[in-house]
C-alpha cells in the first residue's frame, strides 16, 4: 500500500491505497466523488478527464500515486457555489448533452481548451475535442456550448 | 388575489432541459456509481477463441486469491440459471449465460468469480484457465450457409437460423404460397435493371456508458431489486422475475442514469441474469461494469445483413418491381429481437416509393461472432441503404438526376394511409415537399455545378442523395411480442404539484423535459411545478420501454391521456368550488376560472386541496387526483425526410472529407424542436460513422479486430461538418399528439447519401457501387485502377 495527499477540489484528501490503483477509481471510490466517468480502457473516450494541475487529464491513465501531492479538479468542484462555471452555463443553454455520460469529462477538457485559446474558431474546438468522445449529440451542440461559455463566459 | 404570472405555452418551444443541471455537476447516478453495504463485485472470464469445445476449465488459482469468494463455471451457473430466452417466434439454438459445452464467439462467458473488490474479480477472472479443443471458426456468412467450415448448433444444419423467409407481392401472409406472376412481368417488361450486391457491416453500438448491474436479493423479503443499464427496465423485471421462479411483485427493476443505449441495451443480457441469480444464491449485493474492451465483444452488435438488390425500371425512371434478397449474419445465438431486425428491412423495402411489385427473401445465418440485435434504426437503415443505394444506381444508369428518379416513383399525399406491397400501412407523408426542401437548402443546382466545376478542376467531389422512411412508434400489440402499449399515471398532489410517471425509459432523450412540458400546457401550471418519474418498476407501475423512437409518440400519447383524465376530474371538483359548469372552465397561468374570467377562478392549489379534503363531496366524485392510461396506438408511425451529402475525396490519399450535411426530416409535430436537433445530429453522426470509419471486423480465426476504440472509430468533433437541418410537419394520425418519434431517424438517410456521393465523385473511374466504410485505401484503389 502508499500513501497519497491529493488536494481535490480544494479540500485535502490522504489515504492508503494499492499502488495500481488508478486516479478515476481512487476519485470515484474512495473519495465518492462520481461525477467522473470510466468509458473506455485504453485511454480514447476521454469521460475520465479531470484536471491535475490546471491542466487536463484522463484519470484512467494516471496512477493515484502519480498525483500524490497535486491539485485534482473535477467536474463536482467546477462551479463556485450556486454559480455554474461558464462551460456547465454553456452545455444547458445550447443542449450539449443527451445521456449526460461524455459530459463531466467533455466540459473538463473544454476548460482546458479555452483556458488555451479563450476564442477558439470552430474548427479549432472540433480539433480540441479530439481526446473526447460523444455517441449521442454528433457534437454540433457541444460546439455551440463552447462558443457560447467563449463568447458569454 | 395572488399575482398569477402569465405562462408562455410550452409544446413546440426550444425549452432547455430539466434533466441538466444533475447531469453537468457530475450528479447523474449511474449504475457504476451504486453503493450499497457488503456489495462485492463480479467479473467474468471469456472465451478467447471463436469456436471450441471445452474439454476442462482449471478454477484452481482463481479460487486461492486472496479477496476471491467464490468462482462458478457454466456447468455450476446452469443449475440455476436457464437458457436466455428470447421473444421473437423463431427457433433459437439452446443459449447459456455462462458455457457449459462448446464456445461459439470470442468474448462469450465461460466463469464467473465474486470477489471483494473489481481489481481482485479481474484478476482472478484472468487466472482461469480453459483447455479447448478447437473447431474451426464460421467467419464469412455466404460460406456458412453451405454448413462451410463447420456447423455451430446441432438443429440448424448449414448454419441456418432463418433458411428462406419471402415476403412481398404475391406472397400470402404466412409466407407458404409464392406467387411470381406479377413480379416477374415487371422484370420482363423493364427497358433497364441493375442488379447489386451491397454490404451493410456490423457495427457495434459504443453507448459511452458501456454496460453495467447491481442485484440485491434480501432474503427476508424474497425480494430482488435490480439496477441495469437498461432501455426497458419493465422488460427486464419480467424477465429476471420469470428467469428465478419470481413474481413481478418481487422483483424490482430500476434503469437509472443511463449513458446511452441505441437499440443495444434494451434486452436482458446473460450478465444481468448471472449477476441476480447470484445475489439470489448468495444472498449479498454484486455488482458487474462491463469494461469496453468487453463491450466490444457482449455486447450485441448492429446490421451485418447482405443486400442483393435487383430493381426493374422503364427508361424514364419508373420503377416497375424490385427484388431484395437479404442475408444476415446473426453471429452465435438468436437474442432477444436478433431474428426480427431483418423484417424490418424487408418491411421497409417500398421505402417512399410506389413500386408495383417487390420481392424480399430473408436468410439468417449463425457465425461464431458476437450476436447481433437492434441498433439504432434496426433493419430500416439497411431497408434505406439497400433501395437508395439501387436507386441511385438507377439515376445514374439513365444518366438522371437523383432527386428525379425519386420524384418519379414517390407515393403522392392523397394516396395515405398507403398500403405497401410489404403489408405496412403509412400513415401520411409528403415525400416531395421534404425532397424540395432539401434541395432547397442544399443549393442542388448551384451544387451541381460546383461539383462539375471541381471536377473539372481535377478535384473528386461529389453529392449524393437519398430519401428514407422508417417505421416509429413502435407499436400496436399485435406486432409486438411485449407489448406494443405504453403507460402513465399523472397525478396532482395535495400542494398542488404535479407527479407524473412513464414506462418511457429514456438515457439521453430527455422525457423530463418533453412530458413536462406537455403537462405544463395541460394543467397551465409552471415547469417547474412538474416531476416526471420514469425508469424505476415500482414507481412507473407498468410500461414497455424505450426503442423504436417510440418514447413520445406512444409514452407522451399514454401521458397526455393520463393528464386528460385528471384535467376532468379536476374541473368537477372547481367546477364546484366555483359553482360553474366543468365546460367553462380554463387551466391558465396556474389557475382554474371560467373562461374569459380569469378573476373569478380559483388557484390551482386551492382546487387540489379541495379534492383532497372535499367538504363538501360533489355527487359522483371520489376524492383525490390521480389518474392512470395506458395507449395503444393503432398503427406505427412513418416520419420520413431527404438528406443530401457533398464530400470530397483527396485524389493523393484517397482521404474522404465531408463537407456538407444537409437534412430535412419529418417527424410530425414536435414537442421541443431544440431535442429533436440534438437526436437528429446524433443519428447523422452515427449514419456518417457507419458510412465512413466504423466497421466490427473479424479475422479469418474469428478473432475481432476491432474491440477497443483505438481500432474501431467512432466519429470525433472534427471528423463532422456542421449539420445543415430542416424540417416539414406532416402530423400522424395515429396518436392525439400527431408526433412520428425521431430518435433513429438520423441514421437512415445519411449513411446511402454519403456512399452516393462517393462513387459520385468516382464515378470517373468507372465504379456504380462502393462498399462501406470509405476506408481511404479502398478509395484509393479507385482511383488508381485497382478495383473497390
Ligand atoms: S476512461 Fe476512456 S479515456 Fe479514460
Ligand atoms: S451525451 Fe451521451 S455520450 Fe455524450
Amino acid at each position: 500500500m502508499a500513501q497519497v495527499s491529493i488536494t481535490v477540489n480544494g479540500k485535502q484528501r490522504s489515504s492508503e491505497v494499492e499502488p495500481r490503483t488508478l486516479l478515476v477509481h481512487f476519485l470515484r471510490e474512495q473519495l465518492n466523488l462520481t461525477g467522473t466517468h470510466v468509458g473506455c480502457d485504453t485511454s480514447q473516450c476521454g469521460a475520465c478527464t479531470v484536471l491535475i494541475d490546471g491542466r487536463s487529464a484522463k484519470a484512467c491513465t494516471v496512477f493515484a500515486v502519480q498525483a500524490d501531492g497535486s491539485e485534482v479538479t473535477t467536474i463536482e468542484g467546477l462551479a463556485e457555489g450556486e454559480q455554474l462555471h461558464p462551460l456547465q452555463t454553456g452545455f444547458w443553454e445550447e443542449h450539449g448533452l443527451q445521456c449526460g455520460y461524455c459530459t463531466p469529462g467533455m466540459i473538463m477538457s473544454c476548460v482546458n481548451l479555452l483556458n488555451d485559446n479563450p476564442k477558439p474558431s470552430e474548427q479549432e474546438i472540433r480539433e480540441g475535442l479530439d481526446g473526447n468522445l460523444c455517441r449521442c449529440t454528433g457534437y454540433q451542440h457541444i460546439v455551440n456550448a463552447v462558443q457560447h461559455a467563449a463568447t458569454k463566459g | 388575489m395572488a399575482e398569477s404570472p402569465m405562462l408562455p405555452k410550452m409544446v413546440g418551444q426550444r425549452v432547455k432541459r430539466r434533466e441538466d443541471p444533475r447531469l453537468i455537476q457530475g450528479q447523474g447516478t449511474y449504475v457504476d456509481d451504486l453503493k450499497i453495504v457488503g456489495m462485492e463485485h463480479v467479473a467474468f472470464a471469456r472465451s478467447d477463441i471463436a469456436h471450441g469445445r471445452i474439454k476442462s476449465v482449471d478454477t484452481s488459482v482463481a479460487e486461492a486469491m486472496d479477496g476471491v469468494t467464490a468462482v462458478f463455471t457454466g456447468a455450476q451457473i446452469a443449475e440455476f440459471v436457464k437458457p436466455v430466452p428470447i421473444i421473437t417466434p423463431f427457433p433459437s439454438p439452446d443459449h447459456r449465460a455462462v458455457v457449459v459445452d462448446t464456445v461459439r464467439y470470442v468474448g462469450e462467458p465461460v466463469a464467473v468469480v465474486v470477489a471483494t473488490n473489481r481489481y481482485i474479480a479481474k484478476d482472478a477472472a484472468d487466472a482461469i484457465t480453459v483447455d479447448y479443443e478447437m473447431l474451426p471458426a464460421v467467419v464469412d456468412t455466404e460460406k456458412a450457409m453451405t454448413g462451410q467450415p463447420a456447423q455451430l448448433h446441432k438443429d440448424f444444419e448449414n448454419n441456418l437460423s432463418v433458411a428462406l423467409l419471402p415476403s412481398g407481392t404475391g406472397v400470402s401472409p404466412d409466407g407458404q404460397t409464392v406467387d411470381d406472376t406479377a413480379l416477374d412481368q415487371a422484370f420482363a417488361d423493364a427497358e433497364v435493371v441493375v442488379s447489386q450486391r451491397m454490404v451493410n457491416h456490423r457495427l457495434a453500438p459504443s453507448a459511452m456508458e458501456p454496460r453495467g448491474t447491481v442485484a440485491h436479493y434480501e432474503p427476508g423479503h424474497n425480494k430482488m431489486t435490480i439496477w441495469s443499464s437498461n432501455q426497458a427496465p419493465h422488460l427486464l423485471r419480467g424477465a429476471i422475475a420469470s428467469m428465478f421462479g419470481m413474481g413481478e411483485d418481487q422483483v424490482r427493476a430500476i434503469a437509472p442514469e443511463v449513458g446511452g443505449g441505441f437499440g443495444a441495451k434494451v434486452q436482458a443480457y446473460a450478465e444481468d441474469y448471472v449477476v441476480a441469480g447470484l445475489s439470489k444464491k448468495l444472498g449479498i449485493a454484486l455488482k458487474w461494469t462491463e469494461d469496453r474492451s468487453e463491450a466490444f465483444l457482449a455486447t450485441t452488435h448492429g446490421r451485418g445483413i447482405i443486400g442483393y438488390i435487383d430493381i426493374a425500371a422503364t427508361n424514364t425512371g419508373k420503377v416497375l418491381g424490385m427484388k431484395l434478397r437479404l442475408i444476415a449474419d446473426i453471429g452465435a445465438y438468436n437474442t432477444l429481437f436478433t431474428a426480427a431486425i431483418p423484417t424490418f428491412t424487408t418491411l421497409m423495402a417500398n421505402a417512399t416509393y410506389d413500386i408495383p411489385a417487390i420481392r424480399t427473401t430473408i436468410t439468417e445465418v449463425f457465425t461464431n461472432k458476437t450476436p447481433t440485435d437492434a441498433y439504432r434504426g434496426a433493419g430500416r437503415p439497411e431497408a434505406t441503404y439497400f433501395v437508395e443505394r439501387g436507386l441511385d444506381m438507377l439515376a445514374r444508369k439513365l444518366a438522371m438526376d437523383p432527386a428525379e428518379v425519386r420524384r418519379r416513383n414517390f407515393i403522392q399525399p392523397n394516396q395515405f394511409p398507403y398500403t405497401t406491397q410489404m403489408g405496412a400501412v403509412y400513415d401520411s407523408g409528403d415525400y416531395a415537399a421534404a425532397l424540395d426542401l432539401a434541395l432547397q437548402n442544399a443549393g442542388w443546382d448551384k451544387l451541381k455545378a460546383e461539383r462539375d466545376q471541381a471536377q473539372a478542376e481535377g478535384r473528386l467531389v461529389g453529392i449524393g442523395l437519398s430519401m428514407y422512411v422508417e417505421v416509429c412508434g413502435l407499436g400496436p400489440s399485435a406486432v409486438l411480442p411485449t407489448g406494443g402499449w405504453e403507460h402513465s399515471q399523472v397525478t396532482i398532489e395535495r400542494d398542488g404539484r404535479i407527479n407524473a410517471t412513464t414506462g418511457a425509459s429514456p438515457h439521453g432523450q430527455g422525457n423530463e423535459t418533453t412530458f413536462g412540458q406537455m403537462l405544463a400546457d395541460q394543467f397551465g401550471v409552471p415547469l417547474d411545478h412538474i416531476t416526471i418519474h420514469h425508469g424505476d418498476t415500482a414507481i412507473a407501475k407498468q410500461g414497455i420501454g424505450t426503442f423504436g423512437s417510440r418514447s413520445q409518440a406512444v409514452g407522451g400519447a399514454a401521458l397526455h391521456l393520463a393528464g386528460g383524465k385528471v384535467r376532468k376530474k379536476m374541473a368537477k371538483f372547481a367546477a364546484a368550488l366555483l359553482e360553474a359548469h366543468e365546460d367553462d372552465l380554463v387551466f391558465e397561468n396556474g389557475r382554474i376560472s371560467v373562461k374569459g374570467a380569469p378573476d373569478s377562478g380559483k388557484s390551482f392549489e386551492e382546487v387540489a386541496a379541495y379534492a383532497y379534503v372535499p367538504v363538501p363531496l360533489p355527487e359522483g366524485l371520489e376524492p383525490g387526483l390521480s389518474e392512470e392510461a395506458f395507449f395503444e396506438p393503432s398503427n406505427n408511425t412513418y416520419p420520413f425526410g431527404c438528406h443530401i451529402a457533398l464530400i470530397e475525396i483527396d485524389r493523393d490519399t484517397g482521404e474522404p472529407t465531408l463537407r456538407r450535411l444537409i437534412a430535412v426530416d419529418d417527424a410530425g409535430n414536435l414537442i421541443n424542436p431544440l431535442i429533436v436537433e440534438g437526436q437528429i445530429h446524433g443519428g447523422l453522426a452515427q449514419g456518417v460513422g457507419q458510412a465512413m470509419i466504423e466497421e466490427v471486423q473479424y479475422g479469418d480465426d474469428g478473432q475481432p479486430l476491432t474491440s477497443t476504440f483505438m481500432d474501431y472509430a467512432i466519429p470525433r468533433a472534427a471528423d463532422l461538418p456542421r449539420f445543415e437541418l430542416d424540417n416539414t410537419v406532416t402530423p400522424t394520425p395515429v396518436n392525439p399528439l400527431g408526433a412520428k418519434g425521431v430518435g433513429e431517424a438520423g441514421t437512415l438517410g445519411s449513411t446511402p447519401c454519403v456512399v452516393s456521393a462517393a462513387v459520385d465523385a468516382l464515378s470517373q473511374f468507372g465504379v456504380t457501387h462502393i462498399d462501406m466504410m470509405l476506408r481511404p485505401e479502398k478509395l484509393w484503389q479507385i482511383i488508381n485502377g485497382g478495383q473497390s
